[in-house]
C-alpha cells in the first residue's frame, strides 16, 4: 500500500533530532508537526518571521497579527521569537535551519527540484521555496511518486522550470524513501507492501537498488 | 523638537505627492501587517501605472487587490500571488507585468535598497528562471547570482505603535516586510494603531528608528484574517 499523507509525515518525523530548528512547507510537510517523536523537542520556523510556531489558537486566542507562512492563524510556543523577513531569510540562507521539508512537482537524479510553476497553467510564485532549497543542507522532499496517470515524478531531468539546482539529497514519496547522490536515485526504504519492481517501474531516472530494501514500519 | 513630529492629519495628506508611474514598496505578508488604509487611499486617489513591490498582492476585495480592478498597477514584484483571481487573470492576459522574486531575495532587495547597497550576490535562484539575464559569479566554488536592490518613490508601512517622532514598534508576525519597506522609500508613510508622545517608548524596544519615517498617521484597521484556523478549547 502506498503511504497515506499522515504516514509520509510520520516517516519524515523520524528524521527529527532533539534541538532541531525545522522549516515545514505547506501541505504534507505541515503534518510532520503532528508526529514529533516523544522526548524530542524541535522548534518550527515559519518564514514570515516566527521561530517557535505553536498550535492553532482557540477562538479566544485568535490573533490576526499572528500567522504562519501558509497565512493560517497560529500561536507561539514557549521560547518563541519574532523577527522581520530579512532576518528570517538570513536564518534560512545562512544555513542555520537544521531541516527543511517541502513538497515538489518533480525531482531529478542530479538533485534538481521543480515545485513552483507549470508554464501556461498555475502561476503562484515560489514564495520562500527557492531560498529554502538554496540555503538548507538538510532537505527532505515529500511528494507522490507518480502522477494519477502513472507518470513518474522522479526523472532524469526535470521538465518544469526549476526551483533549485543540485540541492536535493532525500525524497520521501508515497512508495519509497530515496537518496540522491552521484547522479542517481538510491532506494533506501519501501512503503509497506510495495514491491521493489513497482518502485522501479514508476521511477523514470536511474535507480540503484540494493540487494535488501527494508520495508517501512508503522 | 517639532521638526521631528511626523504626524499628519489625514490619509490624503499621508499619500500626497504620489503620482502616476511611481514605484511603491509595501510591507505585509498575505493580509497580515498590510497598510490597509494607505492602500485604500491609493485606490481613492486613482493613481495609475504604479510599480508595486510587495510579497503578495492581497485578495480580490482587500489589500493591494483593491488596486487591480481599475488597473492601477502596471507591474508587481512579489514572491507569491496565488490568492487572487483577478490578479491571475490580468497576469495570464499580459495586462499586468509580474516579476516573481524569491521571498528572501525580495526582503534582501528592500533591505539593501534602504541601506545604500546597490546589489548583492545570492545562491537563491541559481539555475532557475530567476537567474535569466543576471550576472553569475563563483565564490568558494559555489555559484551565485547578482540581484539588484529596490527602492521606491513611496514606501507604505503598517506598524503597531509609534511615537510622534516616527519610532516604530511592530506586533507579532505583522512585522514581516514592514521594517525593510520602511527603509526603502524616498517618502516613507507609516500607519499605526497607537501614537504616543516621544519618550514613552523604551529606546530598546524600538524596531525601526524614526529617521526612516517621513509621515505618520493613526488609523483604524479591519485586520482581515486570510486563513482562520482554530482548535477547540482544551484540545
Amino acid at each position: 500500500m502506498a503511504l497515506s499523507r499522515d504516514q509520509i509525515a510520520q516517516r519524515v518525523a523520524r528524521e527529527l533530532q532533539d534541538g532541531f530548528y525545522v522549516n515545514l512547507g505547506i501541505g504534507i510537510p505541515t503534518l510532520v508537526a503532528n508526529f514529533v517523536p516523544q522526548g524530542i523537542d524541535v522548534m518550527l520556523q515559519s518564514e514570515n518571521g516566527l521561530l517557535g510556531m505553536g498550535q492553532f489558537p482557540t477562538e479566544d486566542e485568535l490573533d490576526a497579527d499572528l500567522i504562519n507562512a501558509g497565512k493560517q492563524t497560529v500561536t507561539m510556543s514557549t521560547g518563541a521569537s519574532i523577527f522581520d523577513s530579512a532576518q528570517s531569510f538570513a536564518m534560512i540562507r545562512g544555513g542555520h535551519v537544521d531541516l527543511t521539508v517541502l513538497g515538489a512537482f518533480e525531482v531529478d537524479v542530479n538533485g534538481n527540484i521543480a515545485s513552483y510553476m507549470i508554464p501556461g497553467k498555475l502561476i503562484k510564485g515560489m514564495g520562500g521555496a527557492m531560498d529554502l532549497v538554496a540555503g538548507a543542507d538538510n532537505i527532505i522532499v515529500t511528494m507522490t511518486h507518480a502522477s494519477k496517470h502513472g507518470e513518474s515524478k522522479l526523472l532524469t531531468n526535470c521538465s518544469l522550470p526549476l526551483t533549485g539546482k543540485a540541492c536535493i539529497k532525500k525524497v520521501l514519496t508515497d512508495l519509497a524513501f530515496i537518496e540522491i547522490k552521484q547522479g542517481k536515485f538510491h532506494l533506501l526504504e519501501r512503503a509497506p507492501g510495495v514491491s521493489v519492481e513497482e518502485i522501479i517501474k514508476l521511477t523514470a531516472g536511474e535507480l540503484v537498488v540494493p540487494e535488501y530494501v527494508p520495508e517501512m514500519q508503522f | 523638537m517639532s521638526g521631528f513630529n511626523k504626524v499628519v492629519d489625514s490619509y490624503q495628506e499621508a499619500m500626497a505627492g504620489l503620482t502616476d508611474d511611481m514605484t511603491v514598496v509595501a510591507g505585509g505578508f498575505g493580509l497580515c501587517g498590510i497598510p490597509e488604509n494607505l492602500i485604500a487611499e491609493i485606490k481613492r486617489k486613482g493613481s495609475k501605472g504604479l510599480t508595486v513591490v510587495s510579497n503578495n498582492c492581497g485578495v480580490d476585495d482587500f489589500g493591494l487587490g483593491l488596486l487591480l480592478p481599475n488597473r492601477q498597477i502596471k507591474k508587481i514584484v512579489a514572491s507569491y500571488v496565488g490568492e487572487n483571481a483577478e490578479f491571475e487573470r490580468q497576469m495570464m492576459s499580459g495586462e499586468l507585468e509580474v516579476e516573481l522574486t524569491p521571498q528572501g531575495t525580495l526582503a534582501e532587495k528592500m533591505r539593501a535598497g534602504g541601506a545604500g547597497i546597490p546589489a548583492f550576490y545570492t545562491a537563491t535562484g541559481v539555475g532557475t528562471p530567476v537567474a535569466v539575464g543576471k550576472d553569475e559569479r563563483k565564490f568558494n566554488g559555489r555559484d551565485y547570482i547578482l540581484e539588484e536592490a529596490i527602492t521606491g518613490d513611496f514606501a507604505i508601512v503598517k506598524a503597531w505603535k509609534a511615537d510622534k517622532f516616527g519610532n516604530l514598534v511592530f506586533r507579532k508576525t505583522a512585522r514581516n516586510f514592514n521594517p525593510m519597506a520602511a527603509t526603502a522609500g524616498r517618502i516613507t508613510v507609516v500607519e499605526v494603531e497607537i501614537i504616543v508622545e516621544p519618550g514613552e517608548l523604551d529606546p530598546d524596544e524600538i524596531h525601526t528608528p524614526g529617521i526612516y519615517v517621513n509621515r505618520l498617521i493613526q488609523g483604524t484597521f479591519e485586520k482581515r484574517i486570510e486563513q482562520r484556523t482554530t482548535q477547540p478549547k482544551g484540545a
